[in-house]
């Protein structure tokens, strides 16, 4: 691989023998194909998904760089799961998806690979905890079983190397006893104990990249923390990137960097969770906002107790052209019939994608109040 | 779990004890005197007399009872009234010819109806699934005998492949009996597969839309892999209980197939004695009938553990 020149890579990427690792993380290649940043993870672009004449995601585009941890927020039925089934290629039939989604090392997009070598990729370049742990675990197969599974189908251990190691990992996300939990079945287990199952599942083989489908939702809030902090911290030691999807602002704001928002399908703004959640631009992310402001109803006692976005999101494949949110915007305007480009904010190593709205109305322009 | 299954054979004791009693109850129910209709109506009082006091039918109805049940404890029923044969060396041959063909087509109704209906489910939305699918549909509406029928008028008479009928016991010349084994049992087999095809499919169909087999493909399980290792296992919980009562209606189908093919088995035993008034003989063959199934289901509830692990320790 060190003869190689940047045009010989480039060709020569997509027809690596897949069962080797192509670019282990050590040797990121320096000259990676598309002249895109080495330390980018995962390339999303133009990203659409649709059943039949329906489309429900349109033109969603970001990436993450290695080590960074991205929040993907929005209502119900605005896209996020479905961003994140798209990335993993685990589209339920009948869902086809267009675009490109790039994982680092691997020149050729994942959309359209064949599904032996996308079994290649999946669990262990990239790895998904989703949010039911009650429902995600084989019911008839023991704990230890299903963790050692993941390693002995990607050649990562032989049966009894992947059990031991099984067990280690149960340790490593804070269960106690994990020998006696690794003999037992899932519904042994408590809903959080079973989450960090999942997410010792998710992190066995050191995945490049870390899938998060809300999975705190349905925990008790007292766990919640405790395997929030668990998968951040099995990311960071593997210096992991993570997509993590969440409705709870709260959640974005302790675990991650950088926030995707998205509404109808189409992302409307992006950047670091301090611009984003601190000042935001598009009116739909403001009003997701105020929807969750606490401080400000405890503290002004004549409002009603939070802020709501009047009406609701509307189901699939009927919302609006041009801007996704204009009928539920108490700013749009006629302008908003147009598709609003979008604007970048201040400059981000990521690119242009990663900072910025699509609003013809931002929060602060002349029409504000 | 060996706890559970203890419960599970005291239950099946019990209702064994109970069908008994039950059955030996309705006999008595019966109208007419069972020495006088087995010996005629214009038999001798004498000999009528003489017939009830050989067989014990003068006694009162419990000690009737405890004996036939002591009876069928120790294999010993003694002989039939008219015939003076031994009842419990038939019923055994009997009840051997009819487990041959039951099981057998059960078995091949398994192989058939598995792979076929996961394939149905899996390919639900494509061409090869619908058709399989409708094809089932019609198996499902053959009666066993009309398809006995079809399969003696090809297989037997036509080709003459196979004979049309008789019976042979394994151990006297095995190939024989697999060739008289084959039709029935494939007539028997033909419905049995097309209805255990149409509950696979909606297993398989329940199961793949389950979260955990989402989780194995995140794992880099392909999807049959994902399916057989995870999916199967589950699917066979409905199943079972289906296999359950198929075996139920397959020893009474066999009664009707034995017919068709003139086996001996237990279904053309119970026949001819009902016909020649065997009122023992009658009476066990319906309590081996009534205790076939209540054990079908002791070993489909102990299936239930085997597989089920959420059932052996009694949570949820």
């Amino acid at each position: 691989m060190t003869t190689t020149t940047p045009s010989d890579r480039a060709r020569g990427q997509a027809g690596n023998n897949p069962t080797e690792r192509a670019g282990s993380r050590e040797s990121a290649p320096p000259d990676a194909p598309r002249g895109e940043d080495p330390e980018t993870v995962l390339t999303v672009e133009g990203l659409d998904v649709g059943a039949g004449t329906t489309q429900l995601l349109h033109d969603v585009t970001f990436s993450i760089q290695r080590g960074e941890r991205v929040g993907l927020i929005g209502e119900s039925g605005s896209g996020k799961s479905l961003t994140a089934l798209a990335v993993m290629g685990l589209l339920t039939e009948g869902l086809a998806a267009h675009g490109e989604v790039r994982l680092a090392g691997r020149d050729a997009s994942l959309l359209g690979a064949s599904e032996s070598r996308m079994s290649r990729i999946r669990g262990r370049d990239m790895a998904m905890i989703f949010q039911e742990p009650m429902t995600a675990l084989n019911p008839t197969m023991k704990v230890g079983r299903q963790v050692a599974e993941v390693m002995t189908q990607h050649s990562q251990a032989d049966r009894r190397s992947a059990q031991r190691k099984a067990v280690q990992l149960l340790d490593r996300v804070g269960l106690p006893d994990p020998a006696a939990v690794a003999r037992s079945y899932p519904h042994q287990l408590s809903g959080g104990q079973r989450q960090r199952v999942v997410a010792a599942i998710a992190l066995a083989n050191d995945p490049l990249l870390l899938v998060c489908d809300e999975p705190t939702t349905a925990l008790d809030v007292t766990v919640q923390a405790l395997v929030l902090d668990l998968i951040v911290s099995g990311v960071q030691e593997r210096d992991a990137a993570m997509l993590f999807i969440t409705h709870d602002l709260a959640v974005v704001a302790t675990v991650c960097e950088r926030v995707l928002v998205m509404y109808g399908g189409r992302i409307v703004e992006a950047g670091p969770v301090a611009d984003v959640l601190g000042n935001p631009q598009h009116r739909y992310t403001q009003g997701l906002v105020a929807a969750s402001d606490l401080e400000r109803s405890r503290t002004d006692p004549g409002r009603s107790p939070l802020d709501t976005i009047p009406g609701n999101v509307p189901p699939a494949g009927k919302f609006p052209d041009g801007c996704v949110f204009r009928n539920r915007c108490a700013f749009a305007t006629k302008a908003c019939e147009q598709l609003p480009p979008w604007t970048p904010r201040g400059e981000h190593p990521a690119g242009e994608h990663a900072s910025g709205y699509a609003c013809f109305h931002p929060v602060g322009s002349d029409r504000d109040e | 779990m060996l706890l559970r299954l203890a419960q599970r054979f005291l239950v099946l004791l019990a209702s064994l004890l109970a069908a008994s009693a039950l059955v030996f109850a309705f006999m008595q129910v019966l109208p007419g005197d069972p020495a006088r209709v087995a010996l005629g109506m214009n038999s001798s009082e004498e000999s009528v007399d003489q017939l009830r006091e050989q067989f014990g039918l003068d006694r009162s109805l419990i000690v009737q009872y405890a004996d036939w049940l002591r009876g069928m404890v120790t294999l010993d029923l003694g002989v039939e009234w008219v015939s003076k044969a031994e009842i419990a060396p038939q019923l055994i041959d009997r009840l051997a010819v009819t487990g041959w063909l039951v099981i057998t087509a059960m078995a091949l109704a398994l192989v058939v109806a598995v792979p076929v209906g996961t394939w149905m489910a899996v390919r639900h939305r494509h061409l090869d699934g619908v058709v399989l699918s409708a094809i089932s549909q019609i198996g499902v509406a053959v009666p066993a005998f009309l398809a006995g029928i079809i399969l003696i008028t090809y297989f037997a008479k036509r080709w003459q492949w196979f004979p049309s009928g008789g019976w042979v016991p394994p151990a006297e010349d095995p190939l024989g009996f697999l060739s008289r084994l084959a039709l029935p049992a494939v007539a028997l087999a033909l419905v049995q597969a097309s209805i255990l095809a149409r509950y696979v499919r909606s297993a398989v169909l329940e199961v793949l839309r389950e979260d955990y087999l989402r989780t194995a493909r995140a794992k880099g399980l392909r999807p049959m892999q994902a399916l057989t290792r995870h999916g199967l296992r589950n699917a066979a919980i409905p199943i079972v209980t289906v296999l359950g009562l198929q075996l139920a209606t397959l020893l009474i189908g066999a009664v009707v197939v034995e017919r068709v093919f003139v086996i001996p088995g237990l279904g053309s035993f119970l026949l001819d004695s009902v016909a020649s008034r065997e009122l023992i003989t009658v009476q066990t063959i319906v309590m081996v009938l009534v205790a076939a199934v209540l054990i079908i289901n002791f070993l489909v509830d102990a299936l239930y553990l085997a597989i089920d692990p959420r059932l052996r320790t009694g949570g949820r």
